[in-house]
């Protein structure tokens, strides 16, 4: 990766910052947009969150619990998918980390289109609105994230509710595509003199093969939902048997979003971990290049392989085995990702602080998902366990333990860097032992719940499944209880953090971003840097 | 022959004055206007969503206002940095041909979803689940237009206004005033034509909208590029405007490019509609 050289700044009188309001709301600038997503992010993630304890809460014991019925239980199981998706993980990752450190890392003043990257955080709060107001409309929108039809058409959800919640994501929508299409245009024409693109931060390459998913992928899913949002309230049959239409074909259209889409909340985090592994082992990352054209092969591929999420929806054998082999083909460069961290570590200098511990767990716990996820790749054995509590396992493994801890990993990395602050390390230690094991002790016996054929989306089960679901449970009061430790932490890290200079972390850390100050001036690189 | 271009003042051939940074990029001074838009946008969706469901359709009156007015606004903050010196410097307006295909790029897979649509029901009917072998398309008993009536004077229409920008933009980058405004103002009412004799189409049409999947494929495809022919023809007659007051230099002209390459997005997507849609998705004929 690049080295900088020459990079100076000049705190002069040119680097006012706005008054209070127009810094805050009518923003044109990437750091604070980037912060007010992250600062999003977090609101967004404890209520997404704390509607999974109150699953956990429910699956504790056989029977019914808390919740009046399986309507209220699945309105919160789509509320709590939606919400991770499109207003915690993406927002996290993409707004806020991709905000705050693409320009940076590329040597870049700001964004290309700084008005345009406002609206894209706005965009986020009225369909944030949108979708918490239509869990108290009518039945609630309770299809799951898939949103799957016919149990998402008129005929089972006929309130506003439904049309709420696309409607939500028609914005987040268009919030995604104006960033990824910022995103690309800053990347592709803004990087300092010396910046090519084979010596761009991993980071940076990660964030442009998402933008290129996002802005392929989400106009799909745009259309899609304005096909659902027709047939509910216009009298269209795209997906209603009754006019011809077909359920399936709101299967393909959606996966051909949603596949792209679950490689859009990883591959930042594929970025964020090999700067984290590359600095805390003090070594530049293994196989820059391979790492880099790897996470545009997960890109690619990423876009021919959406069926495989309906092996049960009667695809004929052949589809079916075209889609398993792709598929499969996808655990090559992963593969490539994951044994080049591991090299990156290999002899090198290991810091074990806070943000390494969550990149190591990262690659130890991405990878049992992936692995699960080639299980799952299989049509014949997804027969058996589509739907079921293994598939759970699986997506959480890669997301909540994969993405999330990325996230984590990311904010411990640079938290220093956004504020000037160091968070404290003995309760940043705490907050990963205790979330690790947290999440893990939540989702590992789901698998077991899955293989022995316990179904997703139901608020009860036989009391044969009683004794992980427990365990299961428990595991998430130890991860709420380690939110609460994070809490604790950002609250140390404001009040009382150690204030931190440009490089925090030594000479494992090479980006850009450790050359200018902590917190770095409003408007970064007045003068440009040159790269060696 | 040519009358000379109107050029705005401090914006002479060649001359790029100089950045108010060191750097070449356009640092955006705060703005009120995504957030406005963005609540517009709210407003607008909310409006849809009370309308379908209460008949209460004043919100959504409402959020198209808002949203109109956050682009006039917005778009008239471009277009004074535009003019002012210095600040779309040639980079910056790199950057503006990178976010335009951009844009054209992600239209162009929201259409990707409804011809997705149509060839899921076209090309394999009796595949479809639920199908009664031997199904066909057009489903039995649908009438379909005549390609060669309206559709095609439309692809004339639409070939012809590509033609006539084309014109236009050669006028331009030649210093032909005349020509610029002539080409812009019949593409401008080309674009109305198409969009008129669309209108009649759907007027005499043999199905209802709500008549099955077939009109619905039929409608959200025709009816989303109708739209984009309408947002089209606003942006080539906002450049119209621009051009009668002198706003084009052959060197910098952004902004009828863009419109242009839109244009020419629309045109494309439409022949993808004549010929799969219109030609090889033709059933029974009506007759008039």
């Amino acid at each position: 990766m690049a080295t900088a050289t020459d990079t100076h700044h000049h705190d002069d009188h040119h680097d006012h910052a706005p008054p209070f309001f127009q810094r805050w709301f009518f923003s044109t600038n990437h750091k604070d947009i980037g912060t007010l997503y992250l600062v999003f992010s977090v609101i967004a993630g404890i209520i997404g969150g704390g509607l999974s304890v109150l699953m956990r809460m429910e699956l504790q014991n056989p029977g019914m619990q808390y919740f009046a019925d399986g309507q209220t239980w699945n309105s919160i199981v789509s509320a709590h998918g939606l919400i991770m998706v499109f207003f915690v993980v993406m927002p996290a990752l993409i707004g806020g980390f991709g905000n705050w450190f693409v320009p940076i890392m590329i040597g870049a003043p700001d964004m290309a289109f700084p008005r345009m990257n406002n609206i894209s955080f706005w965009l986020l709060v009225p369909a944030f609105l949108l979708l918490g107001a239509s869990a108290f409309v009518g039945e609630g929108p309770g299809a799951g994230w898939t949103i799957y039809t016919p149990l998402s058409d008129s005929q089972f959800h006929p309130s506003p509710a439904m049309d709420m919640a696309l409607f939500s994501l028609h914005l987040a929508g268009a919030s995604s595509i104006m960033g990824a299409a910022n995103f690309i245009t800053t990347i592709l024409n803004m990087r300092a003199p010396g910046m090519t693109l084979h010596k761009m931060p991993l980071f940076v390459w990660s964030m442009l093969v998402t933008a290129f998913l996002l802005l392929l992928a989400v106009p799909v899913l745009a259309g899609v939902i304005t096909m659902l949002i027709t047939d509910r309230n216009f009298g269209t049959a795209f997906f209603r048997p009754e006019g011809g239409g077909d359920p399936v074909l709101f299967q393909h259209l959606f996966w051909f979003f949603g596949h792209p889409e679950v490689y859009i909340m990883i591959l930042p985090g594929f970025g964020i971990v090999s700067h984290i592994i590359s600095t805390f082992s003090r070594k530049p990352v293994f196989g820059y290049l391979g790492m880099a054209y790897a996470m545009v092969a997960i890109g690619v591929v990423g876009f021919v392989v959406w069926a495989h999420h309906m092996y049960t929806s009667g695809m004929d054998v052949d589809t079916r085995a075209y889609f398993m082999a792709a598929t499969m083909v996808i655990a090559v460069p992963t593969g490539i990702k994951i044994f080049s961290w591991i090299a990156t570590m290999w002899g090198g200098s290991i810091e074990l602080r806070t943000p390494m511990l969550f990149a190591i767990g990262f690659i130890a716990l991405f990878t049992i998902g992936g692995v699960t996820g080639v299980k799952l790749a299989n049509a014949g054995a997804d027969v058996v366990l589509h739907n079921t509590y293994y598939v759970v396992a699986h997506f959480h493994y890669v997301l909540s333990l994969g993405a999330v801890f990325s996230i984590f990993a990311g904010w411990y990395y640079w938290i220093g860097k956004m504020s000037g602050r160091q968070y404290p390390e003995f309760w940043g230690k705490v907050h990963f032992w205790l979330f690790f094991a947290g999440a893990n002790i939540t989702f590992f016996p789901q698998h077991f719940l899955g293989a022995q054929g316990m179904p997703r989306r139901y608020p009860d089960y036989p009391d044969a499944f009683w004794g992980w679901n427990m365990i299961s449970s428990l595991g998430s009061y130890l991860s709420a209880a380690s939110v609460l430790v994070f809490l604790y932490v950002v609250y140390r890290t404001f009040t009382s953090g150690e204030r931190v200079g440009a490089n925090y972390w030594g000479p494992g850390a090479t980006t850009l971003e450790w050359q200018v100050s902590s917190p770095p001036p409003f408007h970064t690189f007045e003068e440009l840097p040159r790269i060696r | 022959m040519a009358t000379p271009m109107a050029t705005p003042m401090e914006m002479t051939a060649g001359a790029e004055p100089p950045a108010p940074h060191k750097h070449p990029y356009h640092l955006v001074d705060p703005s009120p206007w995504p957030l406005v838009g963005a609540f517009s946008g709210g407003a607008f969706v909310l409006g849809i969503i009370l309308g379908a469901h209460y008949g209460n359709w004043w919100m959504l009156y409402l959020g198209i206002a808002a949203v109109l007015t956050t682009m006039f606004f917005w778009w008239r903050d471009v277009l004074k940095e535009s003019n002012t010196p210095g600040i779309h410097t040639p980079i910056v307006r790199i950057g503006l041909r990178y976010g335009m295909t951009l844009f054209i790029a992600s239209e162009v897979m929201f259409f990707v979803a409804f011809f997705w649509a149509w060839f899921h029901y076209a090309l394999y009917p009796s595949q479809v689940s639920g199908a009664v072998a031997p199904a066909v398309w057009p489903p039995k008993g649908t009438l379909t237009f005549d390609p060669f009536g309206l559709p095609f004077l439309n692809t004339m229409i639409l070939l012809l206004s590509g033609c006539t920008v084309t014109w236009a933009h050669h006028a331009l980058l030649n210093k032909d005033r005349r020509g610029l405004i002539v080409g812009l103002a019949i593409t401008v009412a080309l674009g109305l034509l198409f969009s008129t004799l669309q209108a009649i189409e759907y007027a005499e049409a043999p199905f209802k909208f709500t008549g099955g999947v077939y009109p619905s494929t039929f409608f959200l495809a025709t009816g989303f590029h109708g739209f984009h022919v309408m947002v089209g023809t606003t942006f080539l007659a906002v450049c119209l405007i621009r051009a009668i007051r002198g706003a084009f230099t052959p060197e910098r002209h952004f902004g009828f490019e863009a419109a242009a390459w839109y244009w020419h997005f629309v045109d494309v997507v439409w022949l993808f509609l004549f010929v799969c849609i219109y030609v090889l998705g033709a059933g029974e004929i009506m007759q008039h």
